[in-house]
Parts: C-alpha cells; structure tokens; sequence
C-alpha cells in the first residue's frame, strides 16, 4: 500500500525554470564578455647596463639605418622614404639579390638601426617597426618554401626554425632617441 | 466537416520546449569559454594602433598590463590632458613600475618567472618619450619580454 502511494506521487522535479536561471548566467556572460583577444608585437628589450656599450666599427654598407623624426617622417639611409616602401627596402637590402656594392655583404651581416625621437607618435613608431619585423617574417617565409616547403609559422619545429634564423638572424638595434620634438 | 474539428479538439499541439536549456547552456558554455573578464577601468583613453605581424598573447595570467594614453574626460580636470601610465586601476609613475611588476612576480610561480610578458597597450597618439621611459625602466627591472599591443590591420599602408 504504501509503495503505491509513493509511486503515485511522481518525484519529477520542475526544470521549466532552469531555462530561466541559464538565462540569467547566459545575459551576464555576454553582458561582460570581450571578444577580442589580446594581440600584439612581441619584442624582446635588450638587457640594461650601466656602462657605454661598446662602438663597433662597422662597415656602412652593412647597416640599414632608419630614422624617424618628431613630424613622423622618415629617412631610410639618408633619403626621405614613405613607409609603404619601407619593407621592400629592407628587404631588398638583407638578400641583396643583385649583389649590390652598397647594400649587405650578406643577411647575416645586414644591420638594421633604429633611431626616433622622443615626439615621434608612437603609431608611426610601431608602424615602422611592423613593417621592419614584417620584413624578417617574409624572407623567413621565402627561406622556408625554398628549403622545407612549407611556410614559417611559429608551429614550425624549433630546429627548423633556428636553421632559418641563424641563416637570417634579425638584428634590430633601436638607439636612444634623440629628443628635439618632445611633447611638454 | 464535424470530423475535422473533433479531431483538433482532442490533440492540443504544443511544442515541447524541454531542450530550451540545452539550447541556452550550450550558448552559455560559449560565452563562459571566450570571456575576458573587464579587469580594471581604464582611465587613460587606449587605441591601439594598427600592424601586421601579430602573435597572440597565451596564459593570460602571466601577463601584465601597462597602460600609457591621454586621461579620459573624467579625470582631465584633475590629471591634465598630457599622456599619463596607468597600472591596474591607478594613474602611476614611472617610479612605480617596478613595484607593480613585483607584485605581479609573486602571484606567478617560481619556474614560470622567465615567461612573465608585460603587454603595453599605448594609445597611437602618444607621443614616443613616454614610451621609451617605460621601456627603459622595463629594462632596468629586467623584464625584457615585451608586447607592443595591436590590433589588426586587413588595409595597406597609404
């Protein structure tokens, strides 16, 4: 008798209000979401010293000089340059593919030297600095296809990548700026 | 005529809506993966600028911010309209990186240390003065593994 009288009473809970609570927590949710995903330049910063870095003597055939002004303008190697062209540039000058006299003896000896000022904006500062970088990633990309045949990424097995980079080293040196058009 | 009409009375055509929380859980487990929780206010306009060569940030709790921009109209009348660095929720000075970054240090464990990033997220119109003394105290706190914040950019350059 008693089991009967428990089987009647079904023991199904309600679940037409959970729609309503995942609603809640889903509103929330996208209430604070933000999509977009933290992306940027990576770059690694030369350790600090107290002592004069040491001058090298180099020949300037080998060093790629960049500098950019407090009216973000630029002069690539002593000439006025738009940044559109920057890259091909400094591309054309690491592989040197006509085999120059003025621009690198080789990639592993090409020098690329950077130089603002303290009242450049820093979105020209970091334009010119992606399209340096951009630069680095193309011929690593070009080096990649002509000896593995498949493109550089950073899924690439590290000795791989360390193949291609020591034949391509990049050599970024970004100099103190100089301070001629700094914001009061 | 009558037939059709008894039949209609008999069966009520409801739509069963006990797959309605399935629907919503899964649109929730979405969103609860791809959030980002807001971390601190940010009271220094920052738009960052555009580039190319981007690499995603990975492990977010290794990472540490630094804001440099203009103060958002709020806090104009009290900071100025000169660019200024935010960390967490404070204006801040150059002096005060340091700490910050230690701060941030000890929240990590030990063996990850070397992997600690600093994300600067710099407005564009900043000029670079700002920028490259937060880089120098960077340098000099040892904390060389930087990310030049940036959105992307599909345009060409003009």
């Amino acid at each position: 008798m008693a089991k009967n009288g428990s089987r009647r009473v079904s023991t199904e809970i309600n679940a037409s209000s959970m729609a309503d609570i995942a609603f809640l927590l889903l509103i929330f949710f996208l209430v604070t979401t933000t999509i977009d995903v933290d992306k940027g330049i990576l770059v690694k910063l030369p350790p600090w010293s107290e002592e004069e870095p040491e001058t090298q003597k180099l020949n300037s055939r080998n060093v790629f000089s960049v500098l950019v002004n407090a009216q973000n303008q630029l002069l690539v190697r002593g000439e006025l340059t738009n940044i559109a062209d920057l890259r091909e540039r400094a591309k054309e000058f690491i592989v040197n593919p006509t085999r120059r006299e003025d621009l690198s003896e080789k990639p592993t000896k090409a020098i690329i030297s950077l130089k603002n000022d303290r009242g450049t904006n820093y979105k020209t500062y970091l334009e010119v600095y992606n399209e340096l970088y951009g630069a680095y990633n193309e011929l690593w990309d070009e080096e990649s296809m002509r000896t593995y045949n498949v493109h550089y990424s950073e899924e690439l097995p590290l000795h791989m990548r360390k193949a291609i980079k020591s034949k391509i080293p990049m050599v970024l040196s970004e100099a103190e700026p100089t301070a001629f058009g700094e914001e009061k | 005529m009558s037939k059709f009409k008894k039949k209609r009375g008999e069966t009520t055509p409801t739509v069963s809506t006990a797959s309605l929380p399935d629907i919503i859980f899964m649109l929730l487990f979405f969103f609860m993966v791809v959030t980002v929780l807001r971390e601190s206010e940010l009271m220094v306009k920052v738009q960052v600028p555009q580039a190319t060569e981007l690499t995603k940030l990975e492990q977010k709790s290794l990472v540490n911010y630094i804001y440099i921009g203009r103060p958002v109209e709020k806090y104009q009348k009290l900071y100025g309209t000169s660019p200024r660095i935010q960390l967490a929720d404070k204006f801040a000075t150059i002096q005060d990186i340091p700490l910050f970054l230690e701060k941030h240090k000890i929240t990590v464990p030990e063996p990850l240390h070397g992997r600690i990033m600093s994300s600067l997220r710099v407005d564009g119109d900043v000029t670079m003065g700002i920028v490259q003394d937060v880089k120098t105290q960077l340098r000099k706190s040892n904390q060389l593994k930087v990310n030049y914040s940036a959105r992307i950019r599909t345009d060409d350059l003009k």
